[in-house]
Protein backbone atom coordinates (compact mmCIF):
# COMPACT_ATOMS: atom_id res chain seq x y z
CA UNK A 1 0.00 0.00 0.00
CA UNK A 2 2.75 2.35 1.16
CA UNK A 3 4.24 1.43 -2.41
CA UNK A 4 1.18 2.51 -4.50
CA UNK A 5 1.37 5.97 -2.26
CA UNK A 6 4.57 6.52 -3.14
CA UNK A 7 4.39 6.26 -6.91
CA UNK A 8 1.17 8.90 -6.50
CA UNK A 9 3.14 11.05 -4.97
CA UNK A 10 6.14 10.46 -7.02
CA UNK A 11 3.85 11.32 -10.22
CA UNK A 12 2.35 14.18 -8.28
CA UNK A 13 5.36 16.15 -7.70
CA UNK A 14 6.74 15.24 -10.92
CA UNK A 15 4.09 17.00 -12.32
CA UNK A 16 3.99 19.75 -9.78
CA UNK A 17 8.17 20.36 -11.00
CA UNK A 18 7.03 20.57 -14.11
CA UNK A 19 4.50 23.18 -13.94
CA UNK A 20 7.28 25.14 -12.14
CA UNK A 21 9.63 24.45 -14.65
CA UNK A 22 6.78 26.04 -16.80
CA UNK A 23 6.66 28.99 -14.75
CA UNK A 24 10.09 29.52 -14.52
CA UNK A 25 10.65 29.77 -17.80
CA UNK A 26 7.57 31.59 -18.69
CA UNK A 27 6.98 33.99 -16.02
CA UNK A 28 6.78 37.43 -16.97
CA UNK A 29 8.67 39.14 -14.15
CA UNK A 30 11.69 38.56 -12.30
CA UNK A 31 9.66 37.89 -9.32
CA UNK A 32 7.78 34.80 -10.79
CA UNK A 33 11.28 33.35 -11.94
CA UNK A 34 12.71 33.54 -8.35
CA UNK A 35 9.38 32.25 -6.60
CA UNK A 36 9.33 29.12 -9.10
CA UNK A 37 12.73 28.46 -8.18
CA UNK A 38 11.84 28.35 -4.38
CA UNK A 39 9.23 26.16 -5.28
CA UNK A 40 11.07 23.77 -7.57
CA UNK A 41 13.99 23.45 -4.43
CA UNK A 42 10.86 23.03 -2.12
CA UNK A 43 9.61 20.00 -4.64
CA UNK A 44 12.69 18.65 -4.73
CA UNK A 45 13.28 18.77 -0.78
CA UNK A 46 9.84 16.27 -0.96
CA UNK A 47 11.07 14.03 -3.96
CA UNK A 48 14.19 13.28 -1.99
CA UNK A 49 12.04 12.76 1.44
CA UNK A 50 9.78 10.28 -0.34
CA UNK A 51 12.90 8.61 -2.27
CA UNK A 52 14.30 7.99 1.52
CA UNK A 53 11.14 6.13 2.23
CA UNK A 54 10.87 3.78 -0.84
CA UNK A 55 14.86 3.03 -0.09
CA UNK A 56 13.71 2.97 3.96
CA UNK A 57 17.41 4.42 4.14
CA UNK A 58 17.83 7.62 6.16
CA UNK A 59 20.72 8.87 4.63
CA UNK A 60 18.73 10.87 2.37
CA UNK A 61 17.80 13.53 5.23
CA UNK A 62 20.86 15.18 5.19
CA UNK A 63 20.85 16.43 1.41
CA UNK A 64 17.01 17.41 2.03
CA UNK A 65 18.20 19.60 5.01
CA UNK A 66 21.13 21.28 3.03
CA UNK A 67 18.70 21.84 0.09
CA UNK A 68 16.16 23.70 2.56
CA UNK A 69 18.76 25.76 3.80
CA UNK A 70 20.75 26.04 0.41
CA UNK A 71 17.13 26.91 -1.53
CA UNK A 72 16.46 29.54 1.12
CA UNK A 73 20.08 31.31 1.43
CA UNK A 74 19.39 31.34 -2.65
CA UNK A 75 15.54 32.94 -2.70
CA UNK A 76 17.43 35.45 -0.01
CA UNK A 77 20.25 36.23 -2.41
CA UNK A 78 18.12 36.66 -5.52
CA UNK A 79 15.63 39.12 -3.72
CA UNK A 80 18.68 40.98 -2.40
CA UNK A 81 20.26 41.32 -5.72
CA UNK A 82 17.12 42.95 -7.33
CA UNK A 83 16.43 45.02 -4.32
CA UNK A 84 19.95 46.35 -3.96
CA UNK A 85 21.76 45.45 -7.07
CA UNK A 86 24.26 43.87 -4.72
CA UNK A 87 24.19 40.83 -2.08
CA UNK A 88 26.95 41.31 0.34
CA UNK A 89 27.14 45.20 1.47
CA UNK B 1 4.75 -3.40 9.81
CA UNK B 2 2.06 -2.82 11.60
CA UNK B 3 -0.80 -1.81 9.17
CA UNK B 4 -2.46 1.17 10.88
CA UNK B 5 0.67 2.94 10.77
CA UNK B 6 1.16 1.68 6.84
CA UNK B 7 -2.62 3.33 6.07
CA UNK B 8 -1.40 6.68 8.37
CA UNK B 9 2.09 7.06 6.45
CA UNK B 10 0.00 5.82 2.65
CA UNK B 11 -2.68 8.34 3.54
CA UNK B 12 -0.07 11.35 4.71
CA UNK B 13 1.82 10.66 1.31
CA UNK B 14 -1.44 11.29 -0.91
CA UNK B 15 -1.84 14.27 0.63
CA UNK B 16 1.32 15.48 0.70
CA UNK B 17 1.79 14.69 -3.14
CA UNK B 18 -1.53 16.43 -3.42
CA UNK B 19 -0.85 19.37 -2.21
CA UNK B 20 2.15 19.72 -3.75
CA UNK B 21 0.56 19.42 -7.10
CA UNK B 22 -2.38 22.16 -6.03
CA UNK B 23 0.47 24.94 -5.19
CA UNK B 24 2.45 24.11 -8.34
CA UNK B 25 -0.90 24.58 -10.11
CA UNK B 26 -1.76 27.40 -8.48
CA UNK B 27 1.45 29.20 -9.10
CA UNK B 28 0.96 28.00 -12.83
CA UNK B 29 -2.80 28.91 -12.70
CA UNK B 30 -2.96 31.92 -10.90
CA UNK B 31 -3.16 35.77 -12.39
CA UNK B 32 -0.34 37.84 -10.90
CA UNK B 33 2.70 37.69 -8.82
CA UNK B 34 0.88 38.60 -5.69
CA UNK B 35 -1.39 36.04 -6.23
CA UNK B 36 1.30 33.45 -7.09
CA UNK B 37 2.48 33.84 -4.14
CA UNK B 38 -0.12 32.23 -2.11
CA UNK B 39 0.05 28.62 -3.77
CA UNK B 40 4.03 27.67 -3.22
CA UNK B 41 4.16 29.32 -0.03
CA UNK B 42 0.96 27.89 1.33
CA UNK B 43 -0.11 24.83 -0.21
CA UNK B 44 3.32 23.46 -1.15
CA UNK B 45 4.88 23.81 2.44
CA UNK B 46 2.29 22.22 3.91
CA UNK B 47 2.43 19.54 1.61
CA UNK B 48 5.82 18.52 2.06
CA UNK B 49 5.18 18.88 6.03
CA UNK B 50 3.29 16.26 5.01
CA UNK B 51 5.36 14.15 3.67
CA UNK B 52 8.07 14.43 6.36
CA UNK B 53 5.76 13.67 9.39
CA UNK B 54 4.51 10.60 6.79
CA UNK B 55 8.24 9.37 6.92
CA UNK B 56 8.81 10.57 10.58
CA UNK B 57 6.22 7.83 11.30
CA UNK B 58 7.31 5.44 8.87
CA UNK B 59 10.95 4.93 10.17
CA UNK B 60 10.37 4.11 13.35
CA UNK B 61 7.33 1.94 12.45
CA UNK B 62 9.13 -0.21 10.08
CA UNK B 63 12.26 -0.91 12.47
CA UNK B 64 14.26 1.45 12.49
CA UNK B 65 15.23 4.78 15.17
CA UNK B 66 13.13 7.58 15.66
CA UNK B 67 15.32 11.10 14.02
CA UNK B 68 14.74 13.90 14.74
CA UNK B 69 16.10 15.24 10.83
CA UNK B 70 12.86 15.61 9.40
CA UNK B 71 11.61 17.60 12.24
CA UNK B 72 14.42 19.87 11.51
CA UNK B 73 13.03 20.17 8.00
CA UNK B 74 9.44 20.74 8.75
CA UNK B 75 10.56 23.80 11.23
CA UNK B 76 13.21 25.18 9.16
CA UNK B 77 10.63 25.01 5.98
CA UNK B 78 7.81 26.28 8.18
CA UNK B 79 9.72 29.21 9.31
CA UNK B 80 11.89 30.34 5.99
CA UNK B 81 8.90 30.04 3.36
CA UNK B 82 7.26 32.93 4.90
CA UNK B 83 10.71 35.27 5.09
CA UNK B 84 10.99 34.22 1.09
CA UNK B 85 7.73 35.25 -0.05
CA UNK B 86 8.01 38.39 2.37
CA UNK B 87 11.22 38.90 0.38
CA UNK B 88 10.17 38.46 -3.05
CA UNK B 89 7.03 40.79 -2.56
CA UNK B 90 9.05 43.47 -1.38
CA UNK B 91 11.26 43.02 -4.45
CA UNK B 92 8.47 42.83 -6.71
CA UNK B 93 7.08 45.89 -5.41
CA UNK B 94 10.13 47.82 -5.52
CA UNK B 95 10.83 46.88 -9.03
CA UNK B 96 7.32 47.58 -9.73
CA UNK B 97 7.53 51.15 -8.13
CA UNK B 98 10.29 51.97 -11.18
CA UNK B 99 8.18 50.55 -13.92
CA UNK B 100 10.88 47.87 -14.87
CA UNK B 101 8.75 45.05 -14.36
CA UNK B 102 5.46 46.05 -15.35
CA UNK B 103 2.80 43.70 -14.51
CA UNK B 104 -0.65 45.20 -14.92
CA UNK B 105 -2.62 42.33 -13.30
CA UNK B 106 -1.55 43.70 -9.74
CA UNK B 107 -3.46 47.14 -10.71
CA UNK B 108 0.06 49.03 -9.59
CA UNK B 109 1.03 51.18 -12.71
CA UNK B 110 4.34 53.41 -12.46
CA UNK B 111 5.42 54.48 -9.21
CA UNK B 112 3.51 53.41 -5.82
CA UNK B 113 0.84 55.04 -4.97
CA UNK B 114 1.32 56.95 -1.62
CA UNK B 115 1.02 54.94 1.76
CA UNK B 116 -1.14 57.51 3.66
CA UNK B 117 0.58 57.41 6.94
CA UNK B 118 4.10 58.60 8.48
CA UNK B 119 5.93 56.50 6.64
CA UNK B 120 6.86 55.39 3.14
CA UNK B 121 6.76 51.72 1.68
CA UNK B 122 9.10 48.89 3.35
CA UNK B 123 11.29 48.45 0.61
CA UNK B 124 14.67 50.40 0.97
CA UNK B 125 13.95 53.66 0.09
CA UNK B 126 14.91 56.20 3.74
CA UNK B 127 12.08 56.93 6.12
CA UNK B 128 10.36 60.06 4.50
CA UNK B 129 11.52 62.68 7.15
CA UNK B 130 15.27 61.62 7.28
CA UNK B 131 17.12 64.04 5.29
CA UNK B 132 18.99 62.99 2.19
CA UNK B 133 22.47 63.23 2.70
Amino acid sequence: MIGLALQFGFACIAAAAMLNMWRLLAGPSRGDRILALDTLTINAIALIVLFGIHETSATYFEAALLLAMVGFVGTVAYCRFLLRGDIVE
Amino acid sequence: MNPIAEIVVSVLIVIGGSFALIGSWGLVRLPSLMTRLHGPTKATTLGVGSCLIASMIYFPAAGGSFSAHELLITLFLFVSAPISANMIAKAHLHRQGWSIDPNPEDAIKGALPDTGGPTGWATFWKPRDEPDE
